[in-house]
């Protein structure tokens, strides 16, 4: 966030030909001043208030709800449950077992993310140019490609029939691969949806890492090296520890993004998997809600998991502050 | 060192092929003929690639409607959100005030306000909104505009505040003298000053837009005519009868636009503002 724009050039003042009109605003400084600023914030305000703190009001408030299909249509009154709705989920095994789903993908995710991403840094800082230039242009690739069609083509890629892949590796002789299914499988359609999210979130990781190697002094490695420091122990006791700035903010953020994955799960495995199996949080909400009508429940899914976000997100800005991102 | 570097570079471009292997097989998926793609020919080229996926998808399946609809939604929102959080902006980092710091942490918290979890009450909400204002309730288009509208600004605010900080104090003061208001500094000084920031902005709100899958789904229920990109793609998969160059060719279409706006905010990408942007 340190990228500025260039310093604006002094705008040419205008030949003047009428005498200088006297100041009409108040100065710079002011008493007026004070209200000025709210005047800005206004719109910006009205738009986040309503669609972002009423929301969000509102969903701690459904959660305490019993909230159906009948009450939506106004057939049954509405009735005010207390914590049910969360006793309801935290007697139900299902809701354990997504939420053990969700940590355990979003933690395999960041761990696979950050060892590519990791990886392939310190591979570009030893690259000729123009391959560099060829492997970042290929993440770029990656990382803009959208969750929708990203899951659209890895389906395509491990289509059980006419996929590449399937067609490869039987083809080289790993056994029958024709018409196997990956996402038949938990596990195998959790490592397939895993992979696609490790192939568009490296990027991220790989040029935030790179960008930090490369703004580490030449003269401190080199310092190291005549003190006759060994490649591994100059990257472990010199480059990590002035990398770790990088490190925490790449690790958060992807902490943040695999806990609440929901496209790729939806679409790659046809909404939660065979009987639920792939289920995370944000789904979980989603069909509770949508599917089954069951809003209330829905909303104290919501609430859980932006409660679990906040916590994430508190970490983050004391990393930030640490860092002295000035507010 | 010379063989060293060889092997890196080797696996280094080993790597970028593998990377660019998915995009390369969407690409290459909407340019084979029907037949060669339902017959599962393995050849990972084509000697007589067609544009037929891509008609079939514009004109048959309706894409190009869609298309326009995700535009439209872009549009607005990019324009109403980028204007929105210019103005917070400079209330910001132009004035001291009481609460300024705690503004800036909300703003800093409502970027990681996980948004899914507000799909239910944002679907009643378009839903009683849509009772009273036409336009904005549910199946309509401006429900999207609305939501994706307030999710971008937070991090709009983010990135144009450095923009709108970095303008010297001088040059408020210079217009002061020379007789402009407070609105005529912002609007005709400093708006044109920071135009580099507002151009990457716009594109980070564009593509978290142009992105959505959830909200989209969840608030155009039964308007076929209303639907945007992410769901037509979704709409062309069928049970073990897939359209697969129909759907590369939708895909291609969705991901180019992203592609080209990428490439101009790349150098903007490395300092923390990425992760902001996936989904």
């Amino acid at each position: 966030m340190d990228a500025r724009p260039p310093t604006p050039a002094p705008p040419t003042p205008a030949p003047t030909t009428s005498p200088p009109r006297r100041p009409t605003g108040r100065p710079p400084g002011s008493r007026s001043r004070r209200i000025e600023p709210w005047m800005y914030l206004v719109p910006a305000a009205l738009v986040l208030g309503v669609m972002l703190v009423y929301p969000l009001y509102q969903l701690v408030l459904v959660s305490f709800f019993d909230y159906r299909q009948p009450q939506v249509t106004g057939a049954e009154p509405l009735e005010f449950v207390g914590w049910a709705n969360y006793r309801t989920l935290l007697s139900d095994p299902q809701f354990w077992e997504v939420l053990l789903n969700t940590v355990g993908f979003a933690a395999a995710c960041v761990l696979g993310t950050l060892a590519v991403g990791g990886s392939l840094a310190v591979l570009a800082t030893r690259l000729t140019p123009w391959v560099r230039t060829v492997l970042f242009l290929a993440a770029l690739g990656a990382w803009a490609t959208p969750a929708v069609t990203g899951s659209a083509v890895w389906l395509h890629l491990f289509d059980p029939t006419l996929g590449p892949v399937n067609q490869a590796l039987t083809w080289l002789g790993f056994g029958d691969f024709s018409g196997h299914s990956w996402t038949y499988d938990k596990w195998s359609a959790f490592a397939l949806v895993g992979a696609q999210v490790v192939w568009c979130s490296f990027p991220f990781v790989m040029v935030t890492l790179y960008a930090g190697i490369r703004a580490i002094p030449e003269e401190v490695v080199e310092a190291a090296r005549l003190d006759g420091a060994s490649t591994s122990r100059i990257a472990w006791s010199v480059m990590l520890p002035m990398l770790r700035p990088a490190v925490t903010i790449v690790t958060i953020q992807s902490i943040i993004w695999d806990f609440k994955i929901f496209t790729q799960i939806y679409i790659m495995t046809g909404g939660g998997g065979i009987a639920g199996q792939n289920l995370v949080l944000n789904v979980y909400a989603y069909q509770k809600a949508f599917a089954s009508g069951q809003y209330g429940l829905g909303s104290a899914i919501g609430v859980i998991t932006t409660l679990l976000l906040l916590l994430i997100t508190l970490v983050y800005l004391r990393a930030l502050r640490r860092q002295g991102e000035v507010l | 060192m010379t063989l060293r570097r060889l092997r890196n570079d080797v696996a280094g471009l080993l790597v970028a092929l593998v990377v660019a292997l998915p995009l390369y097989w969407m690409l290459l998926s909407a340019l084979k003929p029907r037949a060669a793609l339902e017959a599962g020919d393995p050849a990972p080229y084509t000697l007589e690639p067609t544009l037929e996926s891509f008609r079939r998808v514009l004109l048959i399946d309706g894409f190009g409607q869609y298309l326009l609809n995700s535009v439209l939604v872009a549009v607005v929102v990019v324009t109403v959100s980028t204007l929105c959080a210019f103005l917070a902006a400079v209330a910001l980092t132009r004035y001291r005030f009481r609460l300024r710091t705690t503004l800036l942490i909300m703003v800093l918290t409502a970027q990681m306000v996980p948004v899914e979890a507000l799909t239910i009450p944002l679907f009643f909400l378009m839903r009683t909104l849509g009772y009273s204002i036409p336009g904005i309730g549910l199946n309509q288009l401006g429900s999207l505009m609305l939501v994706h509208t307030a999710f971008a600004i937070p991090l709009a605010v983010w990135m144009l505040r450095s923009f709108v900080a970095a303008v010297p104090k001088e040059l408020e003061e210079a217009a002061w003298l020379d007789g402009a208001g407070s609105l005529t500094f912002v609007t005709r000084v400093l708006f044109p000053l920071v135009a580099p920031g507002v151009v990457a902005c716009s594109i980070f709100s564009f593509i978290m837009t142009w992105n959505d899958f959830l909200f989209a789904r969840t608030f155009i229920i039964s308007a076929q005519e209303n639907q945007t990109l992410p769901i037509a793609l979704l709409s062309l998969f069928k049970p073990d009868e897939n359209d697969w160059g129909g759907i590369m060719a939708g895909s291609v279409l969705m991901t180019l636009p992203v592609l080209v706006f990428f490439l101009f905010v790349q150098h903007r990408l490395a300092n923390g503002l990425g992760g902001a942007v996936k989904g």
